[in-house]
C-alpha cells in the first residue's frame, strides 16, 4: 500500500504548514508528518504572529477565521532593576486602522491547528502522533524520503522539507544541522495566566480585541543574558522569561524560580494580580543568528524555520521567518518538480530567495548581536541598577539640591562602570545592530 | 463474520477539573479522546476479525467532531465507520443512547447480519456501564459484561466462551451468538496504527446518519427520550486525615502517642485482637 509523495514535510509548525499550503495549493502531492497529537500540541510561542508573512500564504486569513487573540496596537519596552524600572511605549491608531493585523497574538495550540486545517483544505495530508526518526537515502546519499516510528513507517518522497524546529533529535541524527552550541540557544519558560477580558482591557488601557506587548530586559534575568515578555491574549496573559543556555549552565539559576520572581516584580505583579495560572511550558529558542545558520539545502532536502536557525532574537521574530522560509521552500520545490531535478544545485534557489529577502538580510544585520549581549552582562546587572538609582534619586524630594544629587549619581556611575567602558558598550552595541 | 464496535468520544477526564463553585466540569481546553475502554473493545474486535475473518464496522454517536475517533478506529483496522450525528440525539442519557445505537446496528444488520458487538465496559466521563447491556437487551443478543478474556470463539456452532469479572473473582461462561461484549481494560492493549493505515484513515469517508436514517422514534431519542435528570452535581468533600504524629524529633514518643490513640479506639482494639486470635 506504500504510496509515493512529491514532498514530505517534517513538522507541522508555521514553517512546515506554510510549505504545505503553498505546495498543496499548486496541486503538488504533499504529506506533513507531526509528532504531536495534533499540530500545535508541542508548540509554544509567546504568541505574536505577523500578518504580512501569513497573508502571503493565506491572503484572507481574517475572513477564514484565523484564531486571533488580540491585534497588537501598542508595544512597550521596559528596562528594569530589581525594585523598579523605566518604561517606554508606542501606540498608534494606524495599528488598528490601516495596518490592522500587522502583529497579533495567537495561542499556538489553536493557531497551528487552524493553519493545518487550511493546508488540509488545499489537499495536503497532515499525519499526527508520528515521529520522523530518520531519512531515507539512495546509494548516492540523496534524500529520498523519511522513516517514522510507526509499523511500515517508510515514506518515499522526491523532496523532504525539514521544518522540525529547534529541538529535534532528528537533526542530531542526520547531521545536517550541527548540534547547536549552548550559547546559540535560549531556554524560555512561559506561563499563561487567565484573567477576565475586561480586566485585561482595563489594566492595559485597551479596548476589546486590541492588545499590547511588553518586552523587558534588566535585572530580572538575574545577571544572565535574557529577556522577558508579556503579551495580552483575549482573556489571558502570556508571561515568558528566558535566558541564554550557556548563562543558565554557569549561574545554576532555576528557570521556574526566575519566572516566579519575575511575577512578583513591582511592575509585573499588578498586571497579573488574581490571575489563574493555566499552562506552564518550557522551550528552546534559536538565538545563534546568522553565524549559526547551517547549510539550508542538499540533494533532496531543504531546511526551513527554526530548524535552520532562522530567528531574529532582537525583534522576537521567528514565526514570520518560519512562514516565509516555508513558502520559499515550496516555491523552489515547485520549480524543481517542473525540472525533474532535486539536486542541491536546483534547490539552492531556496537559499537565493532567502538571501534576497528580509530573512537573511535581517539576520546578517544583527549577526554580531548575540555575541554582543553575551559579552556585556552589565546590560542585565550594573546598568539597570544604576539607571534606576539615578531616576530614583532625582525623583526623591528631600531637600537635597539637584546638583548634589547629580554629583552623587555621577560618582556612583564612575565607581561601578567607567565612562570609557560605557562608551565602548554603546559603540559595540550600535555596531552589532546597525 | 460481522463485528461492530461502539466508540464514544469523551473529554480526557484525567485532565478535567471541577469548578469548586458551580460543581460542573471545566471542559474548556481539555482534549477529546476516544474512550479508553472502547479502544480495548476495538482491539478485541480486530483480533476476532484477524482470527475469524469478516468485516468490522465502527459506530459512534456524537457531534460532527466525533468523526475523529472513528478515523482512529479505521487507522487501526476497522473497515467502515458510521457517525450518528443529529441535533435530535443531543442530551441523550444511557437509555436514549442505547436506543439510537441499537437502531443503527439493526440497520447495519439488514445488510450484513451482525455476530458480535463490542463495547467498552463504560465511558470514562459517565462511568455508568449501562449502554452495552442496553444494546444487548434491546437487540435480544446474549450479553457478556466485564469481559477480561476471550477464551474461544466457535464459529461452527456460533458460540463464544469468555472470562468475565464478577464480584470477588471471575467466571468463565459460554453463550450463543449474536452477542454483545463489554470489555475491561486488561483484555487487550490497543495497537498502534501502521503508517499506510493511518494515511488511509485520513482519506476515508465517514458515513453520517441522522435520526431519519435510523428511522428513530423522536420520542425515544436525545433529551426527549431520556428519563434521567441530573438533580445535583457535587464534589465529595476532601477527607481530612486523622491525627498526625511528628516522629522527627522524638520517634519513640511519637510511636507511643500513636499507639495510645489507636488503642483508645475500641473497634480498633477489637479488630487487632481478632487478628491475633486467628
Ligand atoms: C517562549 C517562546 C516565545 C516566542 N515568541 C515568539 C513571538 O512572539 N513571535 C515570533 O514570531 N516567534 C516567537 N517565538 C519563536 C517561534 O515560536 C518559532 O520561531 C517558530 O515556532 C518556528 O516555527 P517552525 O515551524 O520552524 O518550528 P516549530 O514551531 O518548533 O515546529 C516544529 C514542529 O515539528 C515537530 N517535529 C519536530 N521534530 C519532529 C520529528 N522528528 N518528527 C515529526 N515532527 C517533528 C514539532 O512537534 C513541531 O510541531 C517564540 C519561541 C518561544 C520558545
Amino acid at each position: 500500500m506504500q504510496e509515493n509523495y512529491d514532498v514530505a514535510i517534517v513538522g507541522a509548525g508555521p514553517a512546515g504548514i506554510s510549505a504545505a499550503c503553498v505546495l498543496a495549493g499548486k496541486g503538488i502531492k504533499t504529506i506533513v508528518v507531526e509528532r504531536g497529537e495534533y499540530p500545535g500540541a508541542k508548540n509554544i510561542s509567546g504568541g505574536v504572529l505577523y500578518g504580512h508573512d501569513l497573508a502571503a500564504i493565506i491572503p484572507d486569513f481574517v475572513e477564514k477565521k484565523c484564531p486571533v487573540e488580540r491585534n497588537i496596537i501598542e508595544s512597550r519596552l521596559w528596562f528594569l532593576s530589581k525594585s523598579g524600572g523605566y518604561s517606554l511605549s508606542f501606540r498608534d491608531r494606524a495599528f488598528y486602522e490601516k495596518q490592522a493585523f500587522n502583529a497579533f497574538t495567537v495561542g499556538r495550540a489553536r493557531f497551528d491547528r487552524w493553519f493545518a486545517e487550511q493546508a488540509r483544505a488545499k489537499g495536503a495530508l497532515v499525519v499526527c502522533s508520528t515521529v520522523v526518526t530518520d531519512l531515507l537515502r539512495d546509494s548516492n546519499n540523496r534524500v529520498i524520503g523519511v522513516t517514522t516510528d510507526r509499523p511500515e513507517g517508510d515514506l518515499k518522497a522526491r523532496v523532504v522539507v525539514l521544518a522540525d524546529g529547534i529541538n529535534s533529535p532528528l537533526a542530531a541524527k542526520t547531521g545536517f544541522r550541527p548540534e547547536p552550541k549552548p550559547s546559540h540557544i535560549a531556554l524560555a519558560v512561559k506561563e499563561v495566566i487567565e484573567l477576565p477580558e475586561e480586566i485585561i482591557n482595563e489594566r492595559f488601557n485597551t479596548e476589546t480585541g486590541h492588545g499590547v506587548t511588553i518586552e523587558i530586559i534588566g535585572e530580572i534575568t538575574q545577571g544572565m543574558d535574557g529577556i522577558a515578555v508579556i503579551y495580552t491574549n483575549k482573556n489571558s496573559l502570556s508571561v515568558c522569561i528566558g535566558a541564554n543556555l550557556s548563562d543558565f549552565m554557569e549561574s545554576k539559576v532555576k528557570p521556574y524560580e526566575m519566572l516566579e520572581e519575575f511575577k512578583q516584580h513591582p511592575l509585573v505583579a499588578p498586571l497579573i494580580k488574581d490571575g489563574q495560572a493555566k499552562e506552564y511550558m518550557a522551550h528552546w529558542i534559536a538565538e545563534g543568528g546568522y553565524e549559526a545558520i547551517p547549510q539550508l539545502c542538499g540533494d533532496g532536502y531543504l531546511i526551513a524555520g527554526d530548524s535552520g536557525m532562522l530567528f531574529n532574537a532582537l525583534h522576537r521574530e521567528g514565526s514570520n521567518m518560519a512562514m516565509t522560509s516555508g513558502r520559499f521552500a515550496a516555491e523552489t520545490i515547485a520549480e524543481a518538480l517542473d525540472k525533474g531535478d532535486f539536486s542541491r544545485k536546483t534547490l539552492a534557489g531556496y537559499v537565493a530567495r532567502l538571501q534576497n529577502s528580509y530573512v537573511i538580510k535581517d539576520l546578517k544585520k544583527y549577526r554580531r548581536f548575540n555575541a554582543f549581549r553575551l559579552q556585556h552582562h552589565e546590560l542585565f546587572t550594573t546598568l539597570p541598577r544604576l539607571g534606576s538609582f539615578a531616576a530614583q534619586q532625582m525623583l526623591t524630594v528631600d531637600g537635597v539640591p539637584k546638583k548634589e544629587k547629580q554629583k552623587a549619581i555621577c560618582k556612583k556611575f564612575r565607581k561601578e562602570i567607567s565612562w570609557g567602558s560605557l562608551i565602548r558598550l554603546l559603540w559595540t552595541g550600535w555596531r552589532s545592530v546597525k | 463474520m460481522h463485528f461492530i464496535c461502539c466508540i464514544k468520544q469523551v473529554p480526557d477526564t484525567s485532565k478535567v477539573k471541577i469548578d469548586p463553585e458551580t460543581n460542573t466540569l471545566i471542559r474548556s481546553g481539555v482534549e477529546s479522546i476516544a474512550n479508553p475502554y472502547d479502544m480495548v473493545a476495538l482491539e478485541a474486535a480486530l483480533t476476532l476479525k484477524d482470527t475469524c475473518g469478516g468485516k468490522l464496522t465502527v459506530l459512534s454517536m456524537g457531534p460532527p467532531q466525533a468523526e475523529q475517533v472513528l478515523r482512529e478506529a479505521i487507522s487501526c483496522g476497522a473497515d467502515e465507520a458510521i457517525l450518528l450525528s443529529d441535533r435530535a440525539f443531543a442530551g441523550a442519557d444511557t437509555l436514549a443512547t442505547s436506543y439510537a445505537l441499537t437502531r443503527a446496528i439493526e440497520k447495519l444488520a439488514q445488510k450484513t447480519p451482525v455476530d458480535i458487538v463490542c463495547c467498552g465496559k463504560q465511558a470514562i466521563d459517565g462511568d455508568t456501564a449501562q449502554v452495552g447491556p442496553g444494546i444487548a437487551t434491546r437487540l435480544g443478543y446474549t450479553q457478556f459484561t466485564y469481559v477480561t478474556e476471550i477464551k474461544e470463539i466457535d464459529t461452527v456452532n456460533a458460540r463464544i466462551t469468555v472470562k468475565r469479572k464478577v464480584e470477588g473473582g471471575s467466571e468463565i461462561i459460554r453463550g450463543p451468538l449474536p452477542c454483545v461484549l463489554t470489555v475491561e481494560l486488561e483484555l487487550a492493549k490497543p495497537r498502534r496504527a501502521s503508517l499506510p493505515r493511518l494515511i488511509h484513515s485520513l482519506k476515508s469517508e465517514i458515513g453520517v446518519w441522522n435520526a431519519e436514517a435510523i428511522h428513530g422514534d423522536n420520542q425515544k431519542l436525545g433529551l426527549k427520550g431520556s428519563p434521567t435528570w441530573v438533580k445535583k452535581i457535587f464534589s465529595p468533600p476532601f477527607k481530612e486525615g486523622g491525627p498526625r504524629f511528628d516522629a522527627r524529633e522524638n520517634p519513640r514518643q511519637a510511636v507511643e502517642d500513636c499507639l495510645k490513640t489507636l488503642l483508645a479506639d475500641e473497634t480498633f482494639a477489637f479488630h487487632l485482637l481478632k487478628q491475633w486470635g486467628q
